[in-house]
């Protein structure tokens, strides 16, 4: 008993990837054992899963998120703790202290844990309550409480705040939840919503760019603290340099800032900027001519000039300033808001703008020493955390506000008969936190006004396509850069991209490379502490900057530190510095995303420990040896030793992209020469997830690649473990999906086996018919009989009982019967309860829930003269679609606002049919031609039809090579009874393949000896004939197909309506029109734009050109003139529009062949 | 004039080279040789055709058919896969059905298990208009099978707590072939009795997984039709030929090379025997075995030394049955069936 109870709890200690990690401690993982002799140089992707089990695939949302509820809200709370009265200078409310509990639900009837699922279900919103712990003034008495709640946040799935964190995947299934499931989203209102990262420029970072053209160079820096954010400029001009900045009206001579700030001696400006160097002092030594025109020589001088020329947003009323006193204000705040001036010491400052003046100097003596702004080490990305943040910091502000307006209305009042507790006023406020985040994140419009910030489409609906499509979404990463400009820069694959973005995976058209996502093995990091970094650095020999003269700072040999950004320090041994510093970060004294490279032509160390960095881990390569062995890889196949483990131990280290520039990385293990610093950890993880799935992709051709990227997330399969469970909007699912038969490691690193999307199809390389040309596909009936392509199409339809002003709900009615008593045709499938029955069969008209609204809603009884309170009209719901479906969930609930929730779903199954789209994993897309019966199917020695035929034309100009080597590898998988792999750089070798091949008695290349099911005879060519693994597309013609005889109309124009969901026209237009005039077809243009269209009879009067009515002309009181013809509709609308605003139009006829006949 | 007995053998073989099939084309019809009769001839044929059966299991069955054309050949395999008619379940009325497996998917899967009963029985069954046809015709016992499918899932509480094996935690946990059940009609009962009832031909077919709470419950109507209606109903897993390979060799192939040659095809097709004088030759042996992989054709050492090719008149045949019918009595009524449509259209062709 005792044993089973041991085993049965560690059982439990499982977390739920453990589960999957499992696998890879069995003593057979994939074909290997673990007393299989252990190459580093083959194994050491074992590191890979290891990574993944512990970061996950959206390990940067999550990670970010739990940052922003663990640090962030502690940092905002710091930042705005206190309230004051402006009435009482007694009263203050202060923040000590801010935490997130568990999500928990607001219906108080039931007190179970709120499940992620019912959110979805009931279309509520997964949130936990905020709590604040607050010290307040009541009456003379400090109170204290604890536990506050302020208002409810939304909970990221799988965040450490997400009630489905470290559950198994037993837990998983209790709480319908599927464990494959990536969370990283949120679930507002029912929907579920992802924060897409966002790609940015980095912030409080010099950033040189010349323009060759109008002969400028300017350094500029986007400062952005908690407070501002704004832009400082540094630009020559005309070979003077000057300060721009937003709040200063004009450009104002740099020798001319240093001086204001502080800096008066010629010389030290000198110095500081140019150094030693007598180039650079000979072309900044024009600017102190600008300055001293200006008649300016002391800081006093230059602050008077600086402080008049300060743009004030403030209101008039306040007290106006002197200039020096403004200037003084605007340099310390707002000009480099980013480097903080403490005590008026503007030397951190005056050093920066010189640093940036530097850079300028440098590169007008050098236009190569210029920054590239597309360059990903340049680039941040910004992630859900970080974009909450600045939400909860704008709503918490606006919560400030309102309560402190709140207090002050109470606390005026002369005579209070209750002694004032500000508790009560902060308990009954939580609807600003609450609502502006779940409006914020529902609608993706950020707007803050601090920043004056107005984003438009930052969040998305995660889109359930298929398993690929949701978890592409979350690798996605979107770029602020507009897409209808026609650049290339931005666009470009940048090699700093290199395993940190994927090559392949981007949208085609206008958001080519602006949408990127992220390769498999990366990182986003976090913000870390500055000032542990920096006193670190000092123990390393770095001499503080402010204590060193110009001539000092640029003595050659000596390097500036700078830590993010910013100078801070000094080294003359910046090579020691640096592997001391790393040698530390190995050593874990300092968090391992702290990054540090050397930059030689500026002489500068750069640390870096912000947030939104790339980064992807490397194993350390010493002494031309990996510091991973196979005693460290077999530990951990062992589940001896975890990821952590090996970070911790200095065997593998996170580089992000700046400090990769400083690496010399070996791909393989026999590539490691004297200067290699690291060891890749596996070449495929330059592919994110969803290039991951093609097998061979360095077999194709580039594009084709890009194409399956997108391809792939239309692809119908499998979507989650909980897909039954759901009720989503729309759902594909296929019926009987299979893995690949030829995998990739991603494709078992991401789960793609346990939901895929597609089947393996033997497909015949071969002409058939003629219906295969331009890619189409002939399918062979039997398969398609058999299940092949059959999906399932899961529509919901949704509706609400509205509660009503006057008291009165909607309800469901009952079934209407005939005279027989049988329920009426329409009401055919509906039961007792006024719902449909679940399975039955719903065609088109009838209806499935059978709502009734009261007639009369409205609370004001004038309105309802006849008292009709009673009254109900129908409201049914009807089934629309021409295509019967069949019922498939009737669900009945009630949402977070009381109101009953009633959801039906239907579902309808589809078998493969003539226009269907299908897909192979090569961006090889073809639509179904003809769908061929079995016996007219070719087929080889071994009686085996084809399920699919392709068009050999497919091949010579898409170069898909690695389409034909999937073919061959599943071909001698299927003989030889195992999965083979496709795995981008590696997998199965097709001389392997061959041998296999040929050993099961086939041709070496994969080509069989056919026999044509129609005429008996053989094929006079060879057949390329195996498994490919074909996706279904969600584009079927079902959905798609429409035609028009006559049909509905537009109101206003009486022409036909546009579009399918209209039952509208189809438009003859303008470019067909064109074809037709320049034919001469004029009756069928006549026809075509008028008889079939909007064709009406007026009264038109031929004396005064207007139009009448009944043969009478109204305006000439006669009808002797009227005659009738006919105009288009809106021609005629057109006169009378005209007319109405004292346009007078008047139509003349006239005969064309006058007086003949 | 007649051709040579070489022109003869010449003719017989569809060659195999490295890229191509070349001869595919019969060409033993009147007029394509000058001079040369080739009218059908009723004591000819009897001369060449032959049938030798190779395998004759119920489900499996291989035979050579010597002396046809590929016409009559592929027109024999195509009636096996689509004209001979099977019955099958077409369809289902749900009464109930609480498993994860949807009503179509699941009335799918019924539909494609094979079944099968006395065949005497069946000779009493006539086909059944579709009901899209006006007026659709009655079901009877005639023309109906009815059968059901009653199954609910139970918890099983005699096993332990620890049990995680769904079998034993749970009655009915899956849903088999087997557990459809015949339920005759009117004379079906006399016609299909015993060891004759209808029933699915393997009992171990997975048709739904349950779990406790949830029940199967269908009513089964199956009818007679054919493979060209719906894979279902084709009576055969599948029936193909293959073109009797050939492997001449044209000069001696003699010491490593005749290993090597040797190797290039399946056991048995080939060996090395000693010839006359004592060296290591190659000779094939048996080329029904070979495979066609043209392994031989890809190495240089034997350019010029063999010539692969088919005999274009002797398939070798293969019928492997899904089970209602016996192999060789589908053959049988694949012949009726071609006989009864050549009748046919001699009839029609006398009426006008």
């Amino acid at each position: 008993m005792a044993v089973t109870e041991s085993a049965k709890s560690s059982h439990h200690h499982h977390s739920a990837q453990d589960e999957a990690f499992a696998k890879l401690l069995e003593p057979i993982y994939q074909g290997k054992k673990l007393t299989d002799p252990i190459t580093t140089a083959k194994d050491k992707w074992a590191l890979l899963p290891a990574f993944l089990k512990v970061k996950g695939l959206v390990k940067q949302h999550l990670d970010s998120f739990n940052y922003f509820c663990d640090v962030e809200l502690k940092q905002i709370i710091k930042a705005n703790e206190m309230v004051v009265s402006e009435v009482d200078p007694n009263f203050f409310l202060r923040y000590v202290d801010i935490r997130v509990g568990l999500p928990e639900r607001q219906d108080s009837d039931s007190d179970a844990d709120i499940t992620p699922n019912e959110c979805r279900l009931r279309d509520m919103t997964y949130a936990a309550p905020v709590f604040v712990d607050i010290q307040y003034v009541r009456g003379k008495a400090v109170i204290a409480r604890n536990g506050v709640c302020i208002g409810r946040l939304p909970i990221m799935l799988r965040s450490n705040k997400c009630v489905l964190t470290n559950k198994s995947e037993q837990d998983m299934a209790l709480l319908k939840e599927c464990p494959l499931d990536p969370g990283g989203y949120f679930i507002i209102n029912g929907t579920e919503k992802v924060i897409l990262v966002q790609e940015q420029l980095s912030k409080n970072r010099i950033i040189v760019e010349a323009d060759t053209k109008k002969q400028i160079v300017q350094a500029s820096v986007t400062s952005s603290t908690h407070e501002r954010k704004s832009n400082t400029y540094v630009l020559s001009k005309k070979g003077a340099i000057y300060l721009r900045h937003n709040s200063v009206s004009e450009d104002i001579p740099i020798v001319l800032v240093l001086k204001a700030l502080g800096i008066q001696s010629d010389h030290e400006i000198l110095l500081m900027v140019a150094g030693t160097d007598s180039v650079y002092q000979d072309t900044f030594s024009v600017n102190f001519e600008e300055c001293s025109k200006l008649g300016v020589f002391t800081q006093q001088q230059a602050l008077d000039y600086f402080g008049a020329r300060v743009r004030t947003s403030r209101k008039i009323l306040t007290t106006r300033k002197s200039y020096a006193h403004e200037a003084l204000e605007a340099l310390a705040t707002i000009v480099l808001a980013h480097v903080s001036v403490k005590n008026l010491n503007f030397r951190p400052k005056a050093l920066y703008i010189a640093v940036m003046t530097r850079r300028i100097l440098m590169a007008m003596a050098n236009p190569q020493l210029v920054d590239d702004r597309d360059y990903v080490g340049n680039k941040r990305l910004e992630l859900a955390g970080q974009l909450l943040s600045l939400l909860f910091e704008d709503l918490f502000k606006r919560f400030n506000g309102e309560l402190k307006m709140n207090i002050d209305k109470i606390l005026k009042k002369p005579n209070r008969t209750e002694e004032f507790d500000a508790f009560n006023i902060l308990a009954g406020h939580g609807h600003t936190i609450t609502q502006g985040m779940n409006r914020a994140i529902s609608t993706g419009n950020w707007s803050l006004k601090r920043f004056k910030m107005e984003r438009a489409g930052v969040t998305h609906v995660l889109s359930r396509l298929s398993y690929i499509s949701a978890l592409g979404m979350m690798t996605r990463i979107s770029s602020q850069f507009e897409k209808t400009r026609k650049v290339s820069g931005p666009r470009a694959l940048q090699p700093s991209q290199f395993g940190m973005l994927c090559p392949s995976d981007t949208p085609e058209g206008e958001a080519c490379g602006l949408v990127k996502n992220l390769a498999l093995m990366t990182h986003i990091t976090t913000d870390d502490d500055e000032e542990h970094v920096r006193r670190l650095a000092m123990v390393l020999g770095a001499e503080d900057v402010l204590a060193i003269s110009g001539q000092e700072l640029y003595a050659p040999g000596a390097y500036i530190i700078f830590m993010n950004g910013t100078p801070f320090g000094i080294t003359r041994y910046p090579a020691r510095f640096l592997t001391r510093f790393r040698k530390m970060r190995r050593m874990g004294k300092i968090s391992e995303f702290v990054s540090i490279f050397i930059n030689h032509h500026q002489s500068g160390v750069h640390i870096a420990t912000d947030g939104g960095r790339i980064c992807r881990p490397l194993i350390i390569v010493e002494n031309k040896k990996s510091k991973v062995t196979p005693r460290h890889i077999k530990s951990l196949k062992a589940g001896k030793s975890t990821f952590e483990d090996f970070l911790k131990k200095g065997l593998v280290e996170y580089v992000d992209v700046n400090e990769e520039n400083d690496a010399h990385i070996a791909i393989y293990e026999h590539e490691i020469s004297a200067s290699t610093t690291h060891l890749e950890i596996e070449p495929f993880t330059i592919l994110g997830a969803v290039a991951g799935l093609i097998p061979f992709p360095h077999h194709n051709q580039s594009p084709r690649n890009t194409y399956q990227c997108a391809m792939g997330k239309q692809a119908i399969g499998a979507i989650a473990y909980n897909q039954f469970l759901r009720i989503d909007t729309l759902l594909y699912l296929m019926v009987y999906p299979q893995q690949p038969m030829v995998k990739t490691r991603t494709i078992e690193l991401i789960k793609y086996d346990k939901l895929p999307a597609g089947q393996n199809a033997i497909v015949a390389v071969m002409s058939y018919s003629g219906y295969d040309i331009e890619d189409a596909l002939v399918l062979n009936k039997s398969s398609v009989d058999r299940g092949f392509g059959r999906c399932q199409v899961l529509r919901k339809y949704v509706t609400t009982l509205k509660k009503h002003p006057n008291q009165t709900m909607d309800r469901i009615g009952d079934r209407k019967s005939d005279e027989d008593g049988n329920p009426i045709k329409k009401h055919r499938i509906i039961e007792g309860d006024g719902l449909a029955a679940v399975g039955e069969r719903v065609e088109q008209g009838e209806s499935y829930i059978l709502k009734q609204v009261p007639t009369h809603t409205a609370n004001n009884p004038a309105e309802d003269p006849q008292n009709r309170l009673g009254d109900y009209k129908d409201a049914a719901m009807n089934y629309k679609l021409a295509d019967p479906a069949y019922i498939d969930k009737v669900m009945i609930s009630c949402s977070e606002s009381e109101q009953t929730i009633i959801k039906v779903l239907t579902r309808q199954t589809r078998r493969p049919e003539l226009g269907d789209k299908f897909s192979s994993r090569h961006g090889q897309k073809g639509v179904c031609g003809i769908i061929v019966q079995q016996e007219d199917m070719p087929f080889n020695d071994f009686g085996t039809c084809p399920d699919i035929i392709m068009n050999p034309h497919g091949f010579p100009s898409r170069m898909t090579v690695g389409k034909m080597i999937e073919l061959l590898a599943g071909k001698a998988g299927v003989l030889n009874g195992n999965l083979q792999y496709g795995t981008a750089f590696g997998g199965s070798k097709v001389q392997d393949m061959s041998e296999i091949l040929i050993s099961y008695g086939f041709n070496y290349s994969g080509k069989d000896f056919v026999t044509s099911g129609i005429t008996g005879e053989s094929l006079q060519a060879y057949i390329f004939f195996g498994p490919i693994y074909y996706q279904k597309l969600k584009h079927m013609v079902q959905d798609k197909m429409h035609s028009r005889a006559r049909g509905p109309r537009a109101v206003l124009t009486r022409q036909p309506t546009e579009g399918r969901s209209r039952d509208g026209g189809l438009r003859l237009g303008e470019m067909e029109r064109d074809c037709l005039i320049a034919y001469g077809a004029s009756q069928l243009l006549l026809e075509r734009l008028m008889l079939s269209s909007d064709v009406h009879e007026i009264d038109l009067c031929e004396k005064c050109g207007l139009m009448g009515y009944s043969s009478w002309c109204t305006t000439c009181e006669s009808s002797k003139f009227v005659t009738r013809m006919k105009i288009p509709y809106a021609a005629k609308l057109l006169l009378q529009e005209l007319l109405s605003m004292n346009v007078l139009a008047r139509i003349v006829l006239e005969d064309e062949f006058p007086n003949k006949l | 004039m007649a051709p040579s007995k070489e022109e003869l053998e010449r003719r017989r073989i569809v060659g195999v080279e490295l890229e191509r099939v070349s001869n595919v084309t019969s060409t033993d019809f009147p007029g394509h040789y000058p001079g040369e009769d080739h009218s059908w001839n009723l004591n000819d044929f009897k001369k060449k055709f032959k049938i030798d059966i190779h395998k004759a299991n119920d489900l499996d069955y291989e035979f050579d058919l010597i002396g046809v054309d590929a016409s009559v050949a592929n027109a024999f395999r195509r009636i096996l896969i689509s004209e001979v008619p099977t019955l099958a379940i077409e369809t289902v009325f749900v009464h109930n059905n609480t498993s994860i497996v949807q009503d179509e998917v699941l009335a799918q899967r019924l539909g494609l298990v094979p079944l099968r009963g006395d065949k005497k029985g069946f000779q009493q069954l006539r086909w059944r208009k579709k009901s899209s046809d006006e007026p659709a015709a009655e079901a009877t016992d005639f023309n109906t099978v009815v059968m059901t499918l009653k199954v609910a899932c139970t918890r099983n509480h005699a096993t332990p707590a620890t049990e995680t094996d769904p079998h034993k935690l749970y009655f009915n946990s899956s849903v088999y072939a087997r557990d459809i059940k015949f339920a005759p009609q009117g004379r079906q009962s006399s016609w299909f009795s015993g060891a004759g009832e209808i029933r699915p031909v393997n009992p171990d077919i997975l048709l739904a997984k349950l779990r406790p709470g949830q029940e199967i419950d269908l009513e089964i109507h199956c009818v007679l039709g054919i493979g060209q209606d719906h894979a279902k109903f084709s009576p055969v897993a599948t029936a193909s030929y293959r073109l009797l390979p050939s492997i001449k060799i044209k000069q001696p192939i003699t010491g490593k090379d005749a290993e090597k040659f040797v190797n290039c095809f399946p056991k048995g097709v080939a060996e090395v025997r000693k010839d006359k004088a004592g060296e290591n030759t190659a000779v094939v042996v048996n080329p029904r075995k070979d495979t066609v992989s043209r392994e031989v054709l890809r190495h240089d050492e034997f350019k010029g030394k063999v010539e692969l090719g088919r005999i274009r008149d002797h398939f070798i045949f293969s019928i492997e049955s899904t089970g209602m019918y016996n192999s060789d009595e589908l053959f049988l009524q694949a012949v009726q069936i071609l006989k009864k449509k050549c009748t046919d259209f001699q009839e029609k062709l006398m009426e006008s």
